[in-house]
């Protein structure tokens, strides 16, 4: 094996991952090559001082932001307003469907024209007994004419009354 | 049986948050070592890793277990990682090892045994050291070495994640340990020893 061999399959030899032939061919080389043998040992150096570096813990309340971040739902960017929310979008379709129809459907009901309404309206005058009697109309007119003084009638009564009790 | 993590990730997508919460348990402490060795700051670590657990819950409806649930996991990691660094990157340059270490970034550290005084500070200058050794290597180069080293990957899982052929990682990890070497000389350098019979060159 040769010097740049031994550096390319000096990490696995390091990690224990090199075949037993790899490693072999390295062992047999380091045997005899001063440079590559300090290389290797600089390089399990380097592998045990990274090992000393402790882990470090994660805070105690972690999980419960990770919960948090999750119930508070995506966050959303600025320009994400001006997308259409197909939820917004459908709810807003129907309010719209629902006041075109709460407008138009008093419309669509068929109106009685006027003039239909006063055949109607004759139709039910003419059958009325009242005005077979000529003279009931007569008198009600007569007794129209009384009506300003007859209203007047009872309030000057009254106004005497509560006089001659004062007395 | 304990069910596996594909299968727990297929139980989210069915709907069961409970396997959610198992897997967050089981992920949680593995993704924010990660990241912070990826980002050198706990903060920051702890959000991102918050990040990629939002990701994989809010992508549960599309997973399909084409791969191992771990290679899908640090994918994520690695990119949400790789970005933040970029983004970061115009504040923070680069690395400097003789840089003092900033308090707020300072982390908990799970206690490994007892010290006396002076062999904890030691041993705390040691670890800086080493890590910023760490954060001073090229991003790629950090990822390989922190999924080959710390969470003990195989070359094809470590390949997958960061989208390269294995004799491409194999040459990536290489790069990345002669840095570490040439980075940590202080702490690792040997003298050449010569057996007998080795010729010194002249």
């Amino acid at each position: 094996m040769k010097c740049e061999e031994v550096s390319e399959g000096l990490v696995a030899y390091m990690d224990g991952r090199a075949s037993a032939a790899e490693r072999q061919g390295i062992e047999q080389h380091l045997a005899v090559c001063p440079a590559c043998r300090t290389r290797a040992e600089e390089f399990r150096a380097v592998w045990n001082a990274l090992e000393a570096v402790p882990a470090i813990d994660p805070s105690f309340g972690f999980d419960a932001r990770v919960r948090q971040r999750i119930a508070a739902g995506p966050k959303r960017r600025w320009f994400e307003i001006l997308i259409p929310q197909p939820r917004l979008a459908l709810s807003a379709a129907l309010l719209i469907l629902l006041t075109v129809l709460v407008v138009k459907l008093p419309l669509s009901k068929p109106v009685p024209a006027p003039v239909q309404a006063s055949e109607q309206d004759f139709n039910v005058i003419k059958n009325l007994r009242v005005l077979e009697n000529y003279d009931v109309v007569t008198g009600m007119d007569a007794l129209s004419q009384l009506a300003p003084d007859d209203s007047t009638q009872p309030a000057k009564q009254s106004s005497n009354d509560g006089a001659e009790s004062n007395d | 049986m304990a069910r596996t993590d594909v299968q727990l990730m297929l139980d989210v997508k069915a709907g069961d948050d409970a396997s959610f919460d198992f897997l967050l348990q089981k992920y949680r402490s593995p993704l924010v070592n990660f990241l912070y060795r990826m980002v050198r700051d706990t903060a920051t670590a702890e959000d991102l890793a918050q990040e990629v657990f939002l990701r994989v819950y809010r992508a549960r409806k599309q997973y399909s277990p084409s791969a191992k649930f771990t290679t899908w996991l640090f994918r994520i990691a690695t990119n949400v990682a790789l970005n933040s660094v970029r983004d970061n990157r115009h504040q923070k340059m680069q690395v400097s090892l003789d840089a003092p270490i900033d308090d707020d970034s300072t982390p908990r550290e799970i206690p490994a045994k007892q010290l006396r005084v002076d062999e904890r500070m030691v041993e705390r200058d040691r670890t800086v050291f080493i890590r910023k050794a760490i954060w001073a290597l090229p991003e790629k180069q950090r990822a390989a070495v922190v999924l080959h080293k710390y969470e003990e990957m195989d070359y094809a899982e470590i390949a997958k994640i960061l989208e390269c052929s294995e004799s491409a990682l194999k040459s990536l990890l290489f790069r990345a340990y002669e840095n570490l070497r040439v980075q940590l000389a202080p702490l690792v350098t040997q003298p050449v020893a010569y057996r007998e019979g080795e010729r010194r060159p002249s």
